[in-house]
């Protein structure tokens, strides 16, 4: 265990590293027009000339590329990073805005698993049958969805024709635990109904694949109801994989994939802010979001890879190359 | 394969004594394995209705100039704010006095104004929506088709060659994988677009250009279509003909494309249906937030964005835009499952997003 973890932690290290140098690429180098482009972008629309001169001051832009580099990493790490636009550090606004992104994500994460896993189940069970057909159209259609588009027609038609929901806000867990559950079940329900067509699609082709398997037909032999064939022998197995992916969609999700859903819903999230950002033109927060955002998918990736690997030895012991 | 033979022996041959170019001595016509795709594929009578769909959406957007010109008798950038149509006899503004857009009118003017006016500015949604639609498809398609370039020639260099190049492209990979691509896509999208543009030697691509939109989409997917192919590659990089091409003279290059590629071809297209959907998907979330494509050109995403601040007292701005792209992303994904199922029946390709990203997963057996 203890080597695998080593090799596994050396990894993270490097592509943390390369991750940090792409974001440098991208703000700080990527050629635009004209002389001083890089702190013009940084500066934000209508930027004064004092202005991208203190800009060019703080991100070092007259010294080489490694001490750039290093003085944008300093900057964001150090939670000295402002937006230039409005003058409000950059750190702040993300810490203020995690609550309501873990509460949207871990709340969604639970839906779509939840979902996912009964609709791939039955999908599966009744293979080529009506239920399986309908689900898969059904499936395909939740893939198919704009995220922008669901969002607007649940706030249309649950909101405010039928004024069910609230459209949008969000209340923190610790102010009043129903109103932040009433508050988050449109935001759930959009972020989530992507993720059922995926899980449902994938976990119903595993458990066909599974139950080709000779320990099924060994458990067929020796007597076992057909449900628990189903549920102990090939759920278990089939959901193998599903678990793997979820580690990755969560991470993802917490890692930027919400912001259209908490722009819409106008939950004040992380993600929000981003979104807030693209359309002020303000550089410096998507900078952040953009770094951290990448930087979580990386730790927790590595932490998924940990926990399979000592749950399942297989991994740890030569065929990890595939599997990490 | 089963299904080859069981084919053949339903409709034993009647062998065609002129026909030398049948090389098959057992009685069975021979078959290429396109044709058996083909008709695998016929007989999926729901991945060929999507794929009308398909083709009649296609149709709608380039029929614009059409409906513009005979029909609305305007553009789709031409701005009506200060006038007035006569719908079933009455007057109405098109923009009414406190900035309200007129409502879808159909026909009551005789197709001008057919899904009412957009915004402030008063222009005519349907026109603006067949339009917008030519933008939506052709980034799709024209990403799609950067994606699977760069996957192809990155995939086969890779697979190929093995070692320290293919530890270079995987790494380079891996860390655009590392990346949400949602935020990836925004980070790109906004550098490039908040400067001047993107500056490559002689080459300048202004901000508000599509061309920024389509090369950012084209190379954020880059690493999920790789990824299947290099595997393929080393899988077949094995197989007897590629050492019969060797043992021939055959030159790497020769056997890169002329022996290698021919068998991705069907991986190729399946990923390249579903990469299409699957980027203007992208392309609306883009625009939706803003880091797609910018004014004056304007896609089905970025209408909706627009058409959103009106979401209580004109929902169809954003609810049709976006319908369209459902229904047109729906079908290629029909589509596509529907072809992947008949070029590869075993296959377990599949695009699945991740956050607004598609990842290809091979079975892992």
């Amino acid at each position: 265990m203890g080597p695998f973890i080593a090799r596994r932690l050396v990894r993270m290290v490097l592509v943390l590293f390369a991750v940090s140098i792409l974001v440098f690429l991208i703000f700080n180098v990527l050629p635009g027009g004209g002389t001083d482009a890089a702190a013009r972008r940084i500066a934000g629309k209508n930027a004064t000339p004092q202005l991208i001169a203190n800009v060019r001051k703080d991100f070092g832009f007259d010294e080489s590329l490694p001490q750039q580099y290093l003085t944008m990493m300093k900057q964001i790490f150090s939670g000295s990073l402002v937006s230039y636009q409005s003058q409000l550090n950059v750190m702040d606004q993300i810490k203020q805005g995690i609550p309501a992104t873990f509460s949207l994500c871990i709340g969604a994460a639970i839906i779509w698993m939840a979902f996912g896993v009964l609709f791939g189940y039955l999908s599966a069970v009744h293979a080529g049958r009506l239920t399986d057909r309908g689900l898969t159209i059904l499936a395909l259609a939740g893939i198919s969805l704009p995220v922008f588009w669901l969002a607007s027609i649940l706030i249309v038609y649950l909101s405010q024709k039928i004024p069910i929901f609230p459209n949008g806000d969000f209340v923190p867990f610790q102010d009043d635990p129903w109103q932040w559950l009433v508050h988050l079940i449109l935001p759930w329900t959009t972020l989530a109904v992507l993720f059922v067509g995926f899980y449902s699609r994938v976990l119903r082709s595993n458990m066909l694949d599974v139950m080709d398997e000779d320990y099924v037909r060994a458990a067929r032999a020796k007597g076992l109801g057909e449900h628990q064939v189903r549920t102990r022998h090939v759920l278990r197995n089939a959901l193998i994989p599903i678990v793997t992916l979820f580690g990755l969609d969560f991470a993802a999700v917490i890692g930027g994939g919400a912001i259209i859903t908490e722009l819409i819903f106008n939950l004040n999230g992380v993600g929000q802010y981003a979104a807030q950002s693209i359309g002020n033109q303000d550089l410096p927060p998507i900078m952040a979001v953009t770094l951290f955002g990448a930087f979580f998918v990386v730790l927790f990736n590595t932490l998924v890879d940990v926990a399979y690997a000592y749950l399942d030895p297989r991994i740890r012991l030569g065929t990890s190359a595939e599997l990490a | 394969m089963p299904e080859p033979y069981a084919d053949a022996a339903v409709e034993p041959k009647t062998l065609p004594v002129d026909d030398f170019s049948s090389d098959d001595s057992t009685g069975f016509e021979g078959r290429s394995p396109w044709y058996l795709a083909w008709r695998r594929l016929r007989r999926n009578r729901v991945a060929l209705a999507f794929l009308a769909l398909f083709f009649l959406i296609v149709i709608f957007v380039l029929a614009a100039p059409l409906w513009a010109t005979q029909v609305a008798h305007t553009g789709p950038d031409t701005t009506h704010t200060t006038e007035k149509i006569t719908v079933d006899g009455k007057k109405k503004d098109v923009v009414s006095l406190d900035g309200q857009p007129i409502g879808p009118v159909w026909f009551g003017a005789a197709g001008k104004f057919f899904l009412g006016a957009d915004g402030s500015l008063g222009r005519d949604e349907m026109v603006r929506l067949m339009y917008g639609g030519r933008i939506s498809l052709f980034i799709g398609i024209v990403s799609a088709l950067i994606t699977t370039i760069l996957a192809v020639v990155f995939g086969l260099l890779a697979g190929f060659y093995g070692g320290k190049l293919d530890s270079a492209i995987g790494a380079i990979m891996d860390v655009i994988w590392a990346f949400p691509v949602l935020l990836l896509g925004i980070a790109l999208g906004t550098a490039l677009s908040v400067g001047n543009g993107l500056q490559l030697g002689p080459i300048t691509i202004p901000g508000n250009s599509i061309w920024i939109p389509i090369l950012i989409i084209g190379f954020v997917y880059t690493p999920y279509m790789l990824r299947p192919i290099r595997g393929e590659v080393l899988g077949l990089r094995e197989k007897e003909f590629v050492e019969a091409a060797t043992a021939q003279g055959a030159g790497t290059l020769r056997i890169m494309f002329s022996e290698l590629l021919p068998n991705l071809w069907s991986t190729i297209i399946v990923f390249f249906t579903l990469n299409i959907a699957n980027n203007m998907l992208f392309e609306s979330a883009l625009s939706f937030l803003g880091a797609g494509v910018r004014p004056p050109t304007s896609s089905w995403g970025s209408m909706s964005s627009q058409g959103f601040t009106l979401l209580t007292s004109q929902p169809q701005l954003v609810t049709i835009p976006g319908l369209m792209i459902l229904l047109t992303v729906l079908s290629l994904n029909v589509f596509g499952d529907g072809l992947r199922d008949a070029l590869d029946p075993k296959s377990k390709i599949t695009l699945r997003a991740r956050g607004g990203q598609i990842e290809p997963e091979k079975a892992s057996t």
